[in-house]
């Protein structure tokens, strides 16, 4: 499809009702390519932007698995395979004394793709993006909504795009130079 | 939200997404730095530079600067490390728990308490290797592929320490740090000086608050949440262990981990209280920590301090009722032996004195409430300095027994982590939003979505 | 004239540092002056001051004393002088010149890192201990006991095992000095020449001699022809810890002084009148010690009984069947009750002892000439007469009793014999006075004033002969530097006569002479070394047959085949009647110190540090009052209280002693040294100057008052019984009597658990489980312990600290609970505090099969050998101590701070160099002597065959006199140790914790006399 120099167009809106509405009706209206961001998290905009598929929780588990996995193996390799010693009259693999540190390299592992799974899958750290040209994007982490639809988005067009979105008589709209 | 309209609310009424955001950002951006900043700051500067000086002179001489003996192996280093994990647990605690059992009355005490839970953890951290006759060894204690070819004794409850506490201090960096990333995308828009906004940019990451990261953002955090739970948990059961599974009569006790866990989270609300008094004081946030929090707080000390009580009360019971003449012993002398005015300080403090709470007027009032978690606090180190000394004190073989006289060089150690403890709680304040500042604004009515 | 002038100025210039204030300007004009060979020598003495090192420690913090208390204290410039002094001397240890003789292979045949050993003796008062002396490459580390010889058949005593350590004490004199500088042998041989010629004219009349109790045939010769030479001159004897009663009561009963030795394991009853024979320093201790125990395993044959009648809480009276605490004053009327009860038998006998004297008579009779009566040291002549009389109406005399000519070649009244001198020196007929070894200066009697006498009365020609620059050396001209008796060629005799030549073990390290290379150049007979006079003596008694393999075999055995003094006939005459001297007032006692003997120990750390018998006391000595008295006159432990006795005055802190006698008290020689070195100087208070000529032992009428101070004694067991305050008694040590265990022989297995407490599996190399499993290794390594044997010396724990380089801490260390023996022997008092029952324990690790100490180690620096050893790891320690704490029986030991002495060259070379010398923050052990095992293994497997039983065993084990310590292989059912755990006595420490201690104990087993039983 062909680029332009505009990213896409921004509408600024003052409460979550009034961004969530014009979210529903402008995906509804068949523009698939939009996003809404927000000063805290509403669930039902993501919703009406038509994000569903959440990767995260996959991530932990197989995380957690494999800390668990490699903190007994860690142990038994260790005092079975490697370095076998008495100890205490204990036999070599004393498993029930191996289910703490199992334990705790379960929940390190899964804690720690928790975060950078999540980092990760918003492509994040970008210290820039597009969207920080446009200067009332600002409130964005104060108290304004901002809807916007990217210019890569088939139906997209500058003038009836505009158009549209002014029906929800946004406080603003702004166009999101690329 | 849960709102009772018989409670006091979480917030007071009148505030918009705006006035929250400028009203807990302008601590850090525009409000000047006031002179009792800096004088607190500098007292707390000073004690941790004291702590150093103690710090260099052991490791120039050794641990036998300190009151440690035999049979008295550990004494302050292993009693003030059992004290700071137990504060530790608060934030966590808060964070995780509350947020999973959805008291959003958490939302705005939940950042200081991790901080407070980080730094109390950097100050149980330092005591394990400072104890150690070898500190520069301490690393051994990690496993590590090695031309020795040996590795860590993963039977011994100190290397489960190791990664109990390596791990929960990870996971509550990385939760706070999470927590902290949207405020600080805010703090970044806010900032005028050009410094701060990269800095704050740099630490943001470039959040931009879609609502796609939000809901991943969502669904991490509450898995963080539900994996530090048991964590936090399991953190002092480990650390109970480090007595448990010794044999020495005091030690060996299956009651342990559980009145462990409770004492934390004890100790861990009283310190969260004794910060938040002052501070809520001095910022004036009385409209974001409300009555309702100092309540709620005293609640749970109350409850956990009555769990503590039980946990006293089955070691005094199974010594009586054991029939193991070393437990009937340890009993005696907890009662009557040369550290009994210590036992019976402890009683006082941790179960006598907190009993008070159930009057609602001493729960909400915060110079009584500020009052009752010094109590606690000393006490609960009072609990500590009783299992570790006393127990070991006299032990099983009666011709060794010994006494523990600390030293100048143990109080300095100890008095010397409270200074570098404050030091960082000041530094926070000072550079970070003290509370969450997103969260605070799920937490007004018009962020409810309606219809 | 010129020379009392100097003699007042003395003292400065000896040692700059002892004057009365510090003067810190003079001290480095003092080093700026002195240059070339004596600049090391001078700044030594400046560090080695008292005020210097008071000013060293001020410099720190108070409270900073951690690191700088008295004996781990490093003040620099003493450092420097000491390794300016010895620099390279560890470097090139040189073997002596003369061929001496392995008493294993020959020294060519030396493999490095391979020790040899050579037969010895360590002599003490006379009476000499043979020895064994481990060397490695011709350095002396260790003194193990000598199995062949018959006076000790392998047991030592604590003073021969520290005697090593007195080699290396970097304080040991180290030049001939003249007035406190440095002269030469050839100096001093010229110097004494010229007086020695005036005396020839005068028939030696200005010449006095004084030696300490001389039993060395070659000394006695040589001084008997110095008299010869010099008819006028005097040979004087003094030692503060003399056998004057002794000898006197035998002049008394047979108007001749003899030795008299007992045959222990013939008799079926023993009687200890105040005799402390069962501690080290008692003449024939270590045979005595051995024969007692034999008689004393009811497993064996028939159980000897022994009553103590004593008058100062000792190991005797811990190991008695019947104890009675009574003042010293009181034991001749005791003794005098006896022989009246024993001469008119059926007669029943009055007085407040009438049921223990009628028990005693009727158990005495029942055992004619199966009994002994030994008398103490310490009780008057009298006592000892009434003894030989008992003992001959006994019928023991020939049968458990012999008498022998005195081992003491001269066995003069010493007392009287320096109280001569004293008069000469003061009647100015001395010119010149010839101190050979000892202190009078310091423990000669407080009335006799000898210092004062030798300082004012201006003889000319002062000489002392010595180890250490001492209060004596002080007050004489001439000091010449001693050599010590691993140094030096002597002979030297047991307390049974048997002879044995002392050979060297290395060169002297200082250029040292011996006694009788001073007494060759004083009888003119020119420089002639050691070697040479004591071979040439022997030549002498062995003109008939090849006197160099007599001469090899003697080295080699250690002792000289038919010198044992043969048994005389002597006919005891009645025993004078004295009458029973009045007892008023406070009794007060004056005894050698259990660990420092008469303070000529007082600079070894390893004697200061070694817990006292009874008091388990370091470094002090106290003031020991019984329960009831302190009870009465208001006094507690660390009391200083003010001891008065005709006008003297000394202060001492009060330990109350249980099983102390009433209206008494006890203090110890030895202490309170002005001169001794780093360790003895300062420590305690000078017992000496209470002590008469009259009364030397004790006396009645002494005052003590209380100061109101307080001092705190180090002692290395604070509670010293087994009951514990809520009523409860812990079986630590277990005992009944012959009775009960004949009826019951398995009651100290009571406690035992039973054998199947875990849920895992069981490792092959457990021996207590029927899966034992040979393939884990031929040897399972175990020890037994008989508490019935153990008579508390302290032998092994010395032996211990010898063989395993453990460094020593200081008092202030102690105090904190910080002392590093490895293994330690505990003492309990059971029952009423003023007649308790004593009991020892010795407790080395115990080498848990299945040991707490190792699973809680988080680095694995403690780990399980196959053969069963609790392995220690000193390299891998990070020391988090959580294995002693661990540790129910508190055997373990941590190195708090850098206790070991990484500076001082002397120690380097006394070191064991098998076993790793530890440095700070690490945690050691027992290892049942892992280095002796592994020695053991290599031969055995290069020889390709097993360690054969009894081959080698551990270092407290080896000299241990009791034979209480049994070492072995526990795999093997036939070994000794085997048999022993088998016994029905043998029981666990702490076997409820299920740890499955390699180490067990066999239960006390006492054999009370029925009629007392009550």
């Amino acid at each position: 499809m062909k680029r332009t120099p505009i990213y896409g167009l921004m509408a600024e809106f003052d409460t979550p009702e009034s961004v969530i509405h014009a979210a529903r009706k402008t995906y509804e209206a068949g523009y698939k390519k939009i996003d809404a961001y927000s000063p805290f998290p509403i669930e039902a905009l993501s919703e009406a932007v038509g994000f569903h598929h959440n990767f995260v929780p996959l991530v932990v588990l197989i995380g957690g698995i494999l800390g668990g996995f490699s903190g007994f193996a860690l142990q038994y390799w260790i005092h079975v395979i490697n370095y076998p010693v008495v100890v205490g009259g204990r036999p070599l693999n004393s498993w029930p004394a191996f289910i703490v540190v199992t334990f705790e390299m379960t929940i390190l592992f899964a804690g720690i793709s928790a975060v950078f799974g999540m980092l990760a899958l918003n492509g994040l750290p970008m210290p820039y993006h597009p969207v920080f040209n446009v200067p009332r994007f600002a409130f964005a982490s104060k108290d304004r909504f901002f809807l916007i639809i990217f210019s890569s988005d088939p139906k997209y067009n500058a003038v009836d795009t505009r158009r549209f979105l002014e029906g929800f008589s946004p406080r603003s709209i702004s166009e999101v130079p690329s | 939200m849960d709102e009772q309209p018989t409670q006091a609310p979480v917030i007071e009424p009148g505030y918009t997404f705006g006035t929250v955001t400028d009203k807990i950002s302008s601590i850090v951006l525009t409000r000047p730095t006031s002179n009792g900043w800096f004088m607190g700051f500098g007292i707390a500067f000073l004690l941790t530079m004291g702590l150093l000086y103690a710090i260099g002179y052991l490791f120039l001489k050794g641990v036998g600067i300190w009151g440690v003996n035999i049979p008295i192996g550990w004494g302050f280093a292993i009693v003030n490390f059992v004290w700071w994990i137990g504060i530790g647990h608060a934030g966590t605690l808060i964070s995780a728990i509350l947020l999973l059992l959805r008291q959003s009355w958490r939302n705005s005490i939940n950042r200081f308490a991790e901080a407070m839970t980080l730094f109390a953890v950097a100050c149980a951290g330092m005591f394990p290797v400072l104890h150690l006759g070898r500190p520069w060894l301490a690393y051994w204690l990690f496993p590590y592929p090695n031309t020795m070819n040996v590795w860590p004794q993963f039977r011994s409850p100190l290397v489960w320490d190791v990664f109990a506490v390596s791990t929960y201090a990870t996971i509550s960096l990385l939760f706070w740090f999470i927590g902290l990333i949207p405020d600080l995308a805010t703090l970044r828009d806010r900032a005028d000086n050009r410094a701060a906004q990269i800095i704050y940019g740099m630490a943001a990451m470039g959040w931009r608050g879609s609502v796609r990261h939000w809901a991943r953002y969502e669904t991490a955090y509450l898995l963080l949440a539900g994996l530090a739970t048991p964590l936090v948990l399991s953190v002092h059961t480990v650390v109970s262990f480090d007595f448990a599974i010794g044999q020495v009569p005091g030690w060996h006790t299956t009651i342990f981990p559980p009145y462990f866990v409770a004492g934390a989270i004890y100790s861990g609300f009283a310190m969260v209280l004794m910060l938040a008094i002052p501070i809520r004081k001095f910022y004036g946030l009385e409209d974001f920590i409300t009555e309702r929090h100092l309540n709620n707080s005293a609640k749970v000390m109350l409850a956990t301090g009555l769990i503590v009580a039980y946990g006293y009360g089955i070691e005094a019971f199974m010594g009586w009722y054991g029939g193991n003449r070393y437990d009937a012993f340890l009993l005696w002398n907890r009662l009557h032996g040369p550290y009994s005015f210590f036992y019976y300080m402890l009683l006082l403090c941790n179960i006598g004195i907190p009993q008070v709470l159930w009057i609602k007027r001493l729960r909400t009032s915060p110079f009584w409430l500020f009052v009752i978690s010094g109590v606690v606090l000393v006490g609960m180190w009072l609990e500590r300095f009783i299992i570790v000394v006393v127990s070991l004190q006299r032990d099983f073989v009666t011709s060794s027994w010994g006494m523990y006289y600390p030293t100048r060089w143990d109080w300095m150690t100890y008095i010397g982590t409270i200074g570098f403890f404050l030091a960082c709680m000041f530094l926070f304040l000072r550079v970070l939003p003290m509370i969450s500042i997103f969260e605070m604004r799920t937490l007004l009515p018009e962020a409810e979505v309606k219809e | 004239m010129s020379d009392s002038s100097k003699n007042n100025a003395r003292p400065e210039e000896v040692c700059p540092g002892k004057k009365g204030k510090l003067d810190l300007a003079s001290l480095r004009e003092r080093v700026a002056a002195t240059k070339g060979p004596e600049y090391w020598r001078s700044l030594e003495e400046l560090a080695g001051s008292n005020e210097f090192r008071a000013m060293m420690h001020r410099e720190f913090p108070k409270g900073a004393s951690e690191w700088v208390e008295s004996i781990s204290r490093r003040g620099f410039l003493r450092l420097m002088g000491a390794s300016m002094a010895l620099a390279g001397m560890t470097a090139c240890t040189k073997q002596p010149m003369e061929p001496i003789v392995p008493y294993v292979r020959q020294p060519e045949e030396i493999i490095p890192g391979r020790p040899l050993f050579f037969a010895s003796a360590f002599t003490l008062s006379g009476y000499a201990t043979p020895i064994l002396v481990e060397s490695h490459t011709y350095r002396p580390t260790k003194i193990e006991g000598n199995a062949q010889h018959p006076a000790s058949l392998g047991g030592t005593d604590a003073f021969a095992q520290a005697s090593i350590l007195d080699l290396y004490d970097p304080d040991r004199s180290q030049t001939i000095t003249f007035m406190g500088d440095v002269r030469t042998w050839s100096e001093f041989a010229g110097a004494i020449r010229g007086p020695l010629n005036i005396q020839k004219g005068l028939q030696g009349s200005g010449i006095r001699i004084l030696t300490q109790t001389v039993s060395s045939p070659t000394l006695k010769d040589q001084l008997q022809a110095f008299l010869k030479t010099y008819p006028q001159a005097k040979w004087h004897v003094y030692e503060p810890v003399n056998r004057d009663n002794v000898y006197d009561g035998a002049r008394m009963a047979f108007g001749q002084p003899v030795e008299t030795i007992y045959k222990l394991d013939a008799a079926d009853v023993i009687v200890s009148l105040d005799a402390d024979f069962l501690y080290g320093g008692y003449p024939g201790f270590a045979r005595y010690a051995r024969d007692f125990a034999k008689r004393r395993n009811p497993d064996t044959g028939e159980m000897s009984r022994l009553y103590v009648i004593e008058s100062n809480p000792s190991s005797t009276g811990g190991k008695a069947d019947h104890r009675l605490p009574t003042r010293a004053t009181d034991i001749e009327n005791f003794a005098r009750e006896l022989s009246t009860s024993l001469g008119a038998s059926a007669a029943a006998p009055a007085g407040e002892h009438a049921k223990l004297i009628s028990a005693l008579n009727r158990d005495l009779q029942a055992h004619r000439s199966a009994s002994v009566i030994i008398p103490g040291d310490h009780q008057p002549p009298s006592v000892h007469a009434l003894a030989h009389s008992l003992n001959a109406g006994l019928g023991n005399v020939g049968k458990t009793i012999f008498y022998t000519d005195p081992v003491n070649a001269n066995p003069v009244n010493q007392t009287e014999s320096l109280k001569e001198l004293v008069a000469d020196m003061r009647a100015g007929k001395v010119d010149v006075l010839v101190i050979l070894g000892g202190n009078p200066a310091y423990d000669a009697p407080a009335d006799f004033g000898f210092a004062d006498a030798l300082k004012n009365t201006n003889i000319p020609l002062r000489v002392h002969l010595g180890l250490h620059q001492n209060e004596t050396a002080e007050l004489c001209q001439w000091h010449l530097n001693e050599t010590h008796y691993l140094e030096q060629w002597s002979d030297t005799r047991a307390y049974d006569g048997t002879v044995s030549i002392v050979q060297p073990l290395i060169a002297p390290l200082y250029a040292g002479h011996s006694t009788h290379e001073i007494l060759a150049v004083l009888s003119g007979s020119g420089e002639s070394s050691g070697h040479d006079l004591v071979q040439s003596y022997w030549k002498k008694q062995r003109s008939a047959g090849d006197f160099d393999s007599f001469w090899r075999k003697s080295l080699h055995d250690g002792w000289i085949e038919g010198t044992a003094l043969s048994p005389k006939q002597v006919g005891a005459k009645a025993a004078g009647s004295a009458p029973a001297q009045g007892a008023q007032g406070i009794e007060i006692n004056f005894r050698r110190d259990p660990s420092i003997y008469d303070g000529r120990f007082a600079n070894n750390g390893w004697l200061q540090e070694l817990p006292k018998p009874m008091t388990k006391l370091t470094w002090d000595n106290p003031v020991l009052v019984g329960p009831a008295m302190a009870a009465r006159m208001g006094l507690e432990k660390t009391d200083v209280v003010e001891l008065e006795l005709n006008g003297k005055k000394v202060q001492g802190s009060i330990w109350v002693q249980a099983g102390h006698p009433e209206n008494s008290v006890t203090i110890f020689l030895g202490y309170g040294r002005r001169r001794a070195g780093r360790a003895g100087t300062g420590a305690g208070f000078d017992a000496y100057q209470l002590r008469y000529s009259a009364t030397p032992w004790f006396t009645t009428g002494v005052n003590m008052r209380k100061t109101g101070e307080k001092y705190l004694l180090a002692s290395t067991q604070g509670y010293q019984t087994m009951d514990t305050q809520d009523g409860d008694a812990r079986p630590q040590v277990r005992e009944t009597n012959l009775e009960k265990y004949r009826k019951q022989p398995n009651f100290a297995k009571e406690e035992e658990p039973p054998k199947d407490g875990t849920l895992y599996p069981q490792l092959g190399y457990k021996t207590t489980y029927p899966n034992y499993d040979p393939k884990n290794g031929p040897y399972q390594w175990g020890m037994a312990i008989d508490l019935n044997a153990c008579v508390g010396c302290n032998n092994c724990i010395v032996a211990c600290q010898s063989e395993n380089n453990i460094p020593i801490v200081g008092k202030e260390m102690v105090n904190r609970g910080r002392h590093m023996h490895w293994l330690r022997v505990d003492a309990y008092y059971q029952g009423d505090r003023d007649h308790p029952r004593a009991h020892f324990q010795p407790v080395p690790c115990m080498q848990c099969e299945d040991a707490p100490c190792e699973l809680v180690c988080p680095v694995g620096a403690t780990v399980h050998s196959t053969e069963g050893l609790n392995d220690m790891v000193y390299n891998r320690c990070v020391g988090t101590r959580y294995c002693s704490n661990n540790c129910p029986y508190k055997v373990r030991r941590f190195n708090f701070l850098l206790f070991q002495d990484w500076d001082t060259p002397q120690y380097k070379m006394m070191r064991n160099p098998d076993v790793s010398v530890r440095s700070r923050g690490v945690m050691e052990k027992c290892t049942y002597c892992v280095q002796r095992i592994n020695e053991h293994r290599i031969d055995a497997e290069r020889e390709n065959r097993l360690i054969g039983e009894g081959e080698f065993t551990t270092a407290c084990a080896q000299s241990c006199p009791a034979n209480a310590i049994v070492f072995g292989n526990v795999g093997d059912p036939n070994s000794a140790v085997s048999k022993l755990k088998a016994g029905a006595r043998n029981y666990s420490l702490l076997a409820d914790l299920n740890t499955r201690p390699r180490t067990t104990y066999l239960a006390e087993v006492r054999n009370p006399n029925s009629e007392l039983e009550s």
